[in-house]
């Protein structure tokens, strides 16, 4: 037909030929790719560090470090639940809210009158016994709402944020509670051979998720879930059911975050969560992170080192003593930067 | 054919690199105006790619398409593109939510500046579907259409912004056959007015029906470019699938040998199943299936096919009726459920159910016996899911970089292996397969349904292939025609007779062994 076609009509074992050599040069190049997403953020990592030792002598100090560890673990805790949640393909605005009210209702619940508690004056154990129920309420509340009454994620969890603020100010009467039990704030105050609890509880978390998502059948229907939920239930995965179920971990996380905070700063304020307004920075160190908005990708790895990062870039503007006028404004703008930088370094993992 | 002919689009030497593979090798084609030129290939033979080339999606690495004899606009410039060559994908490119008329001028101007001319666009859609004899009112809303009219309104579209070349990658894969003759004869009043038309098929007969010449592609190559009336169905077949063509290619009408036993027990029961589903309404269906057996189900788009397969399945639910699989009544509408009571599932759209893209080869093979690979505690080892979905993925010849390699990457015809490798992974006493050749390569279509039936056979599962492709069904020992989700012949005694299938589909003549 044109000129060209008989030179272009070779034997077809001429074609086969490089074939062999190509699966290979696919596999080695998916792995690098793979290390290089998950290691997107060291550098930035490394560079802050440098910055925040230049910033203050005090940065590279034990002290401060551990500090930080203290800091980021309660926020760490719920960006693991908001983790899970993304990568089923979900979204969760209310654990801002469980953050707060779940602490709120088991010091409530603890406390005497005197302290503004309702009189109940329960063990303390059995008042962390119940902020884990409280959180799995709420998450089995959500998962119900959206998976079973088919509404959208998005505006279920917006309004139940607001309920769930309503409510931790409401019972109490808009009071702090000071005067928490030591067993309540253990968790979030104590130390371990100098190595704050909440730290250890977070990595411990960080890690035995990791390790469930990549190991565990439930782990990995959750990326199918995620990835294509047609293709999931079609291959037999009972959808519904994780839908549901990873809501109700990411509450229960969510309410253990509140506590680590609450013991942290000896006190259940109506601000902690929803005042705070903790969800942007949830969902920035998920995304930072590499952890897909459109479900079905990220890990913990990624996960944790959004937390870092963002634990990173606060102590830096606090050593550096950035006008609190400003400090907000300007821990915007690196959250920003980090998620452009994230886009950059990582190509389409936390863009998709 | 003639030289000093300017074609209506021309490429020249296109070559394209996709990472590691060489996609395309200095391809050459030319669509000329006024005629209809076939493009056929096996999946992964690089079709695809080209259109994308040849639509300005995607710019070629090496080499030059030329419209009309000048260079074509950059890859990517749509607006330059648009009005030169149109293309109607494969998979429905209409916003179901937007009436006809929108459709047709989505992404076109129809007003001043951003202003949207809501009386000239119906009247210029009016004023197409006049001139080219379709009937579809410019104000129906397109999530109204039958699959056979929303392609007519992406022809229209297409036609909308004035192209003279129109692409067709594979439009007859969701048109039943009424259909498809009434496009052939569209494309043929487009070729009469002088439109250039490129026809991408998997279905050889259509090729030599409307094409009047052909150009076969494989491995990235033009591998023939010749007249359609000067070439034989066997050496297209030869020359798409290479110089190994073992006979992998069934043609229609073979004979193959009775094995359907009489007497047994049966594995599969339905009995009496109804549903209103949007896909094609169910009425009353009752249909036996005895070990070992393979039966077909075919029927007009609508006639329920699909909906039977998915009832059976657990994938729909039923108003009334029942399934049993080895005597035990499996819970309808629980896809979890029938898959444990041992009903496998082979859904009709891949992409849509059939796997999750970004996962591994291997991890999707496997997703269905999770709990067989995992500890007591559902721990899993990835070494342990490679090494279970080899001897399937081996067997079915699947071709990847890698267990690890995302599903989604793959070809057409190698993700249909990793769907029915899914689900013959699970030894299931029962396979519910639709369609599963659909939009797959020849020689693949073969190896799928052979490894199907020989599964059916070999272990006493019973076979439910619903499909309206009548190769297909030359594997299946009986064959169930549905008509208006009523059971309406039934034919027993293969090689079937090709013009009773076709006609007993149509409803229009009782024949067949065995009416109702």
């Amino acid at each position: 037909m044109t000129p060209g076609t008989p030179q272009t009509a070779t034997p077809p074992n001429k074609a086969a030929a490089p074939a062999p050599a190509d699966p290979v040069a696919g596999l080695r190049r998916a792995r690098t790719l793979g290390l290089l997403r998950q290691a997107a953020l060291a550098p930035v990592l490394v560079v802050l560090v440098v910055v925040g030792s230049l910033v203050s002598s005090a940065f590279l100090t034990v002290n401060n470090l551990t500090g930080i560890g203290q800091q980021i673990s309660a926020l760490g805790v719920v960006v693991v639940g908001e983790s899970l949640i993304l990568l089923i393909g979900g979204m969760d605005l209310s654990l801002e809210s469980t953050y707060g009210l779940a602490p709120m209702v088991a010091a409530w619940l603890i406390l005497p009158v005197s302290s503004f508690g309702n009189g109940l004056q329960l063990n303390p154990y059995l008042g962390i016994l119940i902020l884990i129920l409280v959180g799995a309420a709420i998450g089995l509340a959500n998962g119900l709402l959206i998976v079973k009454g088919r509404l959208n994620g998005f505006i279920v969890t917006l309004g139940v944020t607001i309920v769930l603020a309503g409510l931790q100010n409401g019972i109490v009467k808009a009071q702090t509670l000071f005067q928490l039990p030591t067993a309540f704030g253990y968790l979030g105050s104590a130390y371990v051979g100098g190595v704050p609890v909440s730290l250890i509880v977070a990595v411990l978390i960080f890690i035995g998720v990791g390790l469930f998502l990549r190991y565990h059948r439930t782990g990995r229907a959750i990326y199918a879930v995620g990835g294509n939920p047609a293709a999931a239930r079609a291959a037999g995965i009972k959808v519904d059911r994780i839908r549901i179920g990873v809501y109700v971990a990411g509450s229960v996380l969510a309410a253990i975050g509140g506590l680590m905070e609450s013991g942290r700063v000896s006190a259940v304020t109506g601000q902690q969560g929803y005042g705070e307004g903790i969800i942007f920075s949830v969902f920035a160190a998920a995304v930072i992170g590499g952890v897909s908005l459109k479900g079905g990708r990220g890990n913990m790895v990624g996960a944790a080192t959004g937390v870092i990062l963002l634990g990173l870039v606060q102590n830096i503007l606090d050593l550096a003593n950035v006008s609190n006028y400003w400090i907000e404004a300007i821990d915007g703008v690196v959250i920003l930067l980090a998620l452009v930088l994230a886009r950059v370094i990582g190509g389409e993992a936390s863009a998709e | 054919m003639t030289d000093s002919q300017i074609p209506a689009v021309q490429a020249v030497g296109i070559d394209k690199h996709f990472g590691s593979t060489h996609a395309l090798r200095g391809v050459d084609i030319s669509i000329e105006a006024g005629h209809c030129l076939g493009l056929v290939g096996r999946n992964g033979a690089g079709k695809s790619t080209l259109v994308s080339i040849l639509s300005g999606l995607v710019a070629p690495d090496g080499g030059e398409v030329r419209v009309g004899g000048k260079p074509a606009p950059p890859a990517g410039a749509v607006d330059a593109w648009r009005g030169q060559i149109a293309t109607v994908f494969q998979h429905s490119m209409v916003v179901p939510q937007l009436t006809v008329a929108e459709n047709v001028f989505l992404g076109s101007r129809t007003g001043r500046g951003n202003r949207v001319d809501w009386r000239a666009m119906r009247r210029r859609t009016d004023d197409i579907m006049a001139e080219w004899g379709f009937d579809i009112s410019p104000t129906t809303l397109c999530q109204d259409l039958t699959v056979e009219q929303l392609q007519i309104v992406e022809i229209a579209r297409a036609l909308a912004t004035g192209a003279r070349c129109l692409l067709l990658d594979e439009p007859t894969a969701a048109l039943e056959r009424n259909a498809v003759q009434r496009l052939f004869d569209r494309v043929n009043q487009l070729t009469a007015g002088g439109v250039a038309v490129l026809y991408i098929s998997h279905h050889l007969e259509e090729v030599f029906e409307i094409c009047q010449d052909v150009v076969v592609m494989r491995d990235g190559q033009v591998v023939r470019t010749s007249r359609t009336s000067e070439l034989t169905k066997d050496q297209l077949v030869t020359s798409m699938v290479g110089s190994v063509a073992d006979g992998a290619a069934a043609p229609a009408g073979t004979v193959r040998t009775k094995t359907a036993p009489s007497d047994s027990e049966p594995v599969l029961v339905i009995d009496g199943l109804t549903t209103s589903s949007a896909r094609g309404r169910l009425n009353g269906v009752s249909l036996r299936v005895g070990p070992g057996e393979c039966v077909g189900v075919t029927g007009l788009l609508s006639s329920g096919v699909s909906t039977l397969g998915r009832v059976v399945a657990g994938a729909e639910p039923s108003d009334t009726g029942t399934v049993r699989v080895g005597g035990r009544t499996v819970k309808p509408g629980r896809r979890d459920l029938a898959q444990q009571a041992g009903i496998g599932y082979i859904p009709e759209d891949r992409r849509l159910e059939g796997f999750v893209a970004h996962l591994g080869v291997a991890e999707n093979t496997t997703m269905t016996i999770t709990d067989r690979l995992s500890t007591r505690l559902g721990l899993l080892r990835p070494h342990g899911r490679t090494q279970a979905a080899a001897p399937l993925t081996d067997a079915l010849s699947l071709v990847s970089s890698g267990p690890q390699q995302p599903v989604g990457e793959l070809s057409g015809g190698n993700q249909q292996k990793v769907t029915v490798a899914r689900t013959l992974i699970h030894d299931p006493a029962v396979i519910v397969a639709i369609t599963p050749t659909r939009g797959v390569d020849i020689a693949s279509k073969a190896l799928l349904l052979s490894a199907l039936t020989d599964y059916t056979r070999r272990t006493g599962a019973a076979l439910l292939l619903a499909s309206d492709e009548l190769s297909d069904l030359v594997h299946c020992d009986r064959v169930i025609v549905l008509v208006r989700g009523e059971v309406f012949a039934e034919f027993t005694d293969p090689p079937f007779d090709r013009e009773e299938l076709i006609a007993a589909t149509e409803g229009l003549v009782r024949t067949g062994q065995d009416n109702r």
